[in-house]
């Protein structure tokens, strides 16, 4: 589904800050990105999101070489992908649902049809009750649900989570560990980039460490 | 590495509520993805007000100008004037007859009068007094001719047969005023257009000042929608829809005002009809009623103001968009 070979990326004129990224992620797989704080994890997750292009190498996904697609086609090719920020990213002036159902309407879909989904949804990620909340209501582990529950509605073939835990309690952490692994189950590929050794140790999944600007993959 | 089992519903944890309890309250409705509070609407919308009634009255005035200009035109051309000049050993009054009787015979003419002395001395009275003794001085007497209105007669055979006759008399089918009325109506024309693009120009650059702070204030909602797979397309058509309502509302404002103040100085035109303020008024200005026709004008320009708007906004959210990569 995506494909790295040799991927390099340097910021202006400085040091390559990643090297020789050579790997794949593959339909229906669960991986975590890790790696010390500052080895590149968000940059490598931004580049799988298209957000940044790479110096040097080939990038592939979902059989189109990235080097040659328009911002537009960049636009449209992101829409099967869903992202989780660290800082959630929700839109404080649109509820909870609206937030939600935000890629739904960036795709021109009439609300009509897709509000029963995105209660649904929203129910079963356990914000059923704060529908019409704005987020700077919400606390950090409902707005973190509200982000991966936008993230997915568009039932993205892949999705990116950037320390989903790392705003939450272990608990917590823990439960949205379950969220992910569901969604796997349900067909999504997985990638999520953190630190957690603790969260990590939870579920047994391929483990890609960046170290020095090197990827190294344990499968 | 241990792993856990995930559990047969994610709701269960978390979901504490009854899935049917939860109404879904007009807060539910889409609302807009960029909120009006955050463009600078209340300035730009008075920019545009104010733009659209110097536009409109920019536009009423020159149609005034024009039309009055039009009926000056209309009625000077509707007459001409034979001048006779007193010449040595010729007697004035025999030229002056023998000038009508050739004018009268003339086609086209509906009219012809011969000035009497005493209105003659009417109209040098305020240069040279009252009381004069005319058969003094040699002054030329004037013939007004009415035309017909249609079929101008041939000005070059009346003015030859003049020659012929009356060598002292003179045609003057007042080609110069009209050649000079026609020149201002044009010039007014002009500098209502050159006002007009310099109005226009004033609110594209208000609009692009106003977009861009707009798309400041709201990058990180353009960030997200990025991120949601929306186009620039997309993106542009959020901010567009709001410059667009809020140029037609300051449009109309100002296009509204201008017309309030048009029928106020047509209604005051009404009123004052009769006195001396207002005939001189009427008789400069040919009343300030711009009629349908400037309604109209004044309403076409109100929607250019709100589709300038709209455009502006959206080329100016496009070239910001084009450099957020």
């Amino acid at each position: 589904m995506i494909r790295f070979e040799n991927v390099g990326l340097r910021y202006g004129l400085g040091p390559e800050v990643l090297r020789d990224l050579s790997f794949r992620v593959d339909s229906h797989s669960f991986q975590f990105l890790t790696g010390p704080s500052g080895a590149g994890k968000t940059s490598l997750l931004r580049m799988l999101f298209l957000s940044l292009k790479p110096t040097r190498g080939l990038i592939s996904m979902f059989d189109h070489d990235t080097a040659a697609l328009t911002k537009d086609d960049r636009a449209t090719l992101r829409r099967r992908i869903g992202i989780v920020f660290q800082d959630f990213r929700l839109l404080d002036h649109l509820t909870t649902y609206q937030n939600v159902a935000l890629p739904l309407r960036v795709l021109g879909k009439d609300e009509a049809s897709y509000r029963a989904e995105v209660v649904e949804l929203l129910q079963w990620v356990g914000l059923g009750e704060r529908i019409g909340a704005l987020p700077p209501v919400l606390s950090g582990g409902e707005k973190q649900r509200a982000a991966i529950a936008r993230a997915v509605i568009a039932r993205p073939q892949l999705l990116l989570a950037d320390e989903p835990t790392g705003n939450v309690d272990p608990n917590l952490g823990q439960r949205l560990l379950r969220l992910f692994i569901e969604l796997n189950k349900s067909g999504t590929s997985v990638v999520i980039a953190t630190h957690d050794i603790a969260l990590m140790d939870e579920y047994d999944a391929r483990r890609l460490v960046l170290h020095e600007g090197r990827l190294h993959v344990y499968d | 590495m241990s792993t856990i089992e995930p559990p047969e519903t994610m709701a269960e944890p978390w979901d504490k509520g009854d899935p049917a309890a939860p109404s879904l309250s007009a807060q539910l409705t889409p609302a807009p993805i960029v909120p009006s509070g955050s463009i600078a609407g209340r300035s730009l919308t008075a920019v545009v007000a104010i733009m659209t009634f110097l536009a409109s009255l920019t536009t009423g005035a020159v149609m005034m100008v024009v039309s009055s200009a039009s009926d000056w035109q209309s009625d000077v051309s509707r007459e001409i004037t034979i001048q006779v000049r007193p010449v040595p050993g010729r007697d004035i009054e025999a030229d002056v007859r023998a000038a009508i009787d050739i004018t009268r015979a003339t086609p086209g003419i509906t009219d012809v009068r011969a000035y009497t002395k005493e209105e003659s001395a009417q109209l040098i009275e305020p240069w040279l007094g009252s009381g004069l003794a005319l058969g003094e001085l040699p002054i030329p007497r004037m013939i007004v001719v009415k035309l017909a209105s249609g079929t101008p007669p041939d000005f070059a055979a009346l003015r030859n047969a003049l020659a012929a006759k009356v060598p002292s008399a003179s045609l003057d089918d007042h080609r110069g005023w009209i050649d000079r009325m026609r020149t201002m109506a044009e010039t007014a024309v002009v500098v209502g257009i050159a006002i007009l693009a310099l109005v226009l120009a004033v609110t594209m650059l208000s609009v692009t000042f106003a977009t861009r702070g707009a798309m400041a204030a709201n990058r990180p909602i353009v960030e997200v929608l990025h991120y949601v797979g929306a186009t620039d397309g997309f993106v542009a058509s959020q901010f567009q829809r709001h410059f667009l309502i809020l140029g037609f509302k300051g449009g109309a404002i100002g296009g509204g005002a201008a017309m309030v103040l048009f029928g106020i100085l047509g209604a005051a035109n009404t009123w004052l009809a009769g006195t001396a303020g207002g005939d001189e008024a009427a008789a400069l200005f040919g009343g300030f009623s711009i009629g349908i026709g400037g309604y109209v004008a004044i309403l076409i320009q109100v929607m250019l103001m709100a589709v300038v708007t709209a455009l502006t906004s959206r080329r100016t959210v496009s070239q910001t968009l084009a450099s957020i990569e």
